[in-house]
């Protein structure tokens, strides 16, 4: 396999695109294992249920508005087209952001109310969103079609 | 795929769990005793496998692709970068399990300039 080198004027864009990225998938397994902790631990459950809200809050979609601005700053620099990968990162992008959305709304609601259905709904979201962006990144390293 | 779609793929799923340790780290840092006790596991647990799975992987891919070389200047930084974020995680995993924080604010300044340095590193690639 030979090197890939890449115009210089993609990197910038780039590195705000993968670090955004890298930043939203650790903000959510942050919020997945403090959601876990406080669903198990009773005496807990209102502190790390507060810090779940916040860390998607001010973690989770400050890194989620730094990926898609990288995303769409290297897509208009590089002109790549519609090909399956960047069809699976803007997929995954759209719908994430509507799983953060009501993954904010229900710890909202859980950091409140107390209630443990909606702390259950935020794990369950926040798991499925990391498993989302893990295919993402699948999509992005190995360009399937 | 291909072998170095497979080591690509893996090496930068590592590079984010070890971006998730060090976001556990800050989180535990500041978080209070409850987040600490959730916390402290997946974040040693995440910094150290993406961080043992950045390395060998990232050799692994300098010797297959042609034009690369483990002595090129860029990856030799890297290298060093790596020793220094698993330096000072070593340090802090060891502070949280003893509960001696004192000191962790820096640690994870250190942790987080140096992946940072290193994510800017594999990117621009200096003299690659």
């Amino acid at each position: 396999m030979l090197a890939i080198v890449r115009p210089d004027g993609w990197n910038l864009p780039l590195l705000v695109h993968v670090a955004g990225a890298m930043l939203l998938v650790g903000a959510l397994v942050v919020v997945m294992a403090v959601t876990a902790g406080g669903l198990r631990r009773g005496d807990d459950a209102a502190v790390l249920t507060r810090l779940a809200f916040r860390t998607l809050l001010i973690g989770v979609l400050p890194a989620y508005i730094a990926m898609r601005a990288g995303a769409e700053w290297i897509a208009s620099e590089s002109a790549v087209g519609d090909p399956t990968w960047v069809g699976i990162g803007y997929g995954v992008g759209d719908g994430g952001l509507l799983l953060t959305i009501a993954a904010i709304v229900l710890a909202w609601r859980a950091a409140r109310r107390g209630s443990g259905g909606s702390a259950r709904a935020v794990f369950v979201l926040s798991a499925l969103l990391i498993v989302a962006y893990a295919v993402a990144i699948w999509a992005m390293t190995a360009k399937p079609a | 795929m291909s072998l170095y779609d497979w080591l690509l793929c893996l090496h930068v799923v590592a590079a984010f769990m070890l971006v998730a340790g060090l976001s556990s780290y800050g989180v535990l840092a500041v978080g209070g005793k409850a987040a600490r006790r959730v916390l402290a596991p997946p974040a040693a647990a995440l910094w150290n496998v993406g961080g043992l799975g950045v390395l060998v992987l990232g050799i692994w891919l300098a010797l297959e692709v042609d034009g690369y070389e483990l002595w090129d200047g860029w990856i030799i930084a890297a290298i060093v970068l790596w020793l220094v974020a698993s330096g000072a995680g070593g340090r802090l995993e060891r502070g949280v399990r003893e509960g001696a924080l004192d000191g962790a604010g820096m640690l994870l300044a250190a942790m987080a300039i140096a992946t940072t340095l290193l994510l800017v590193d594999m990117i621009f690639k200096p003299g690659a």
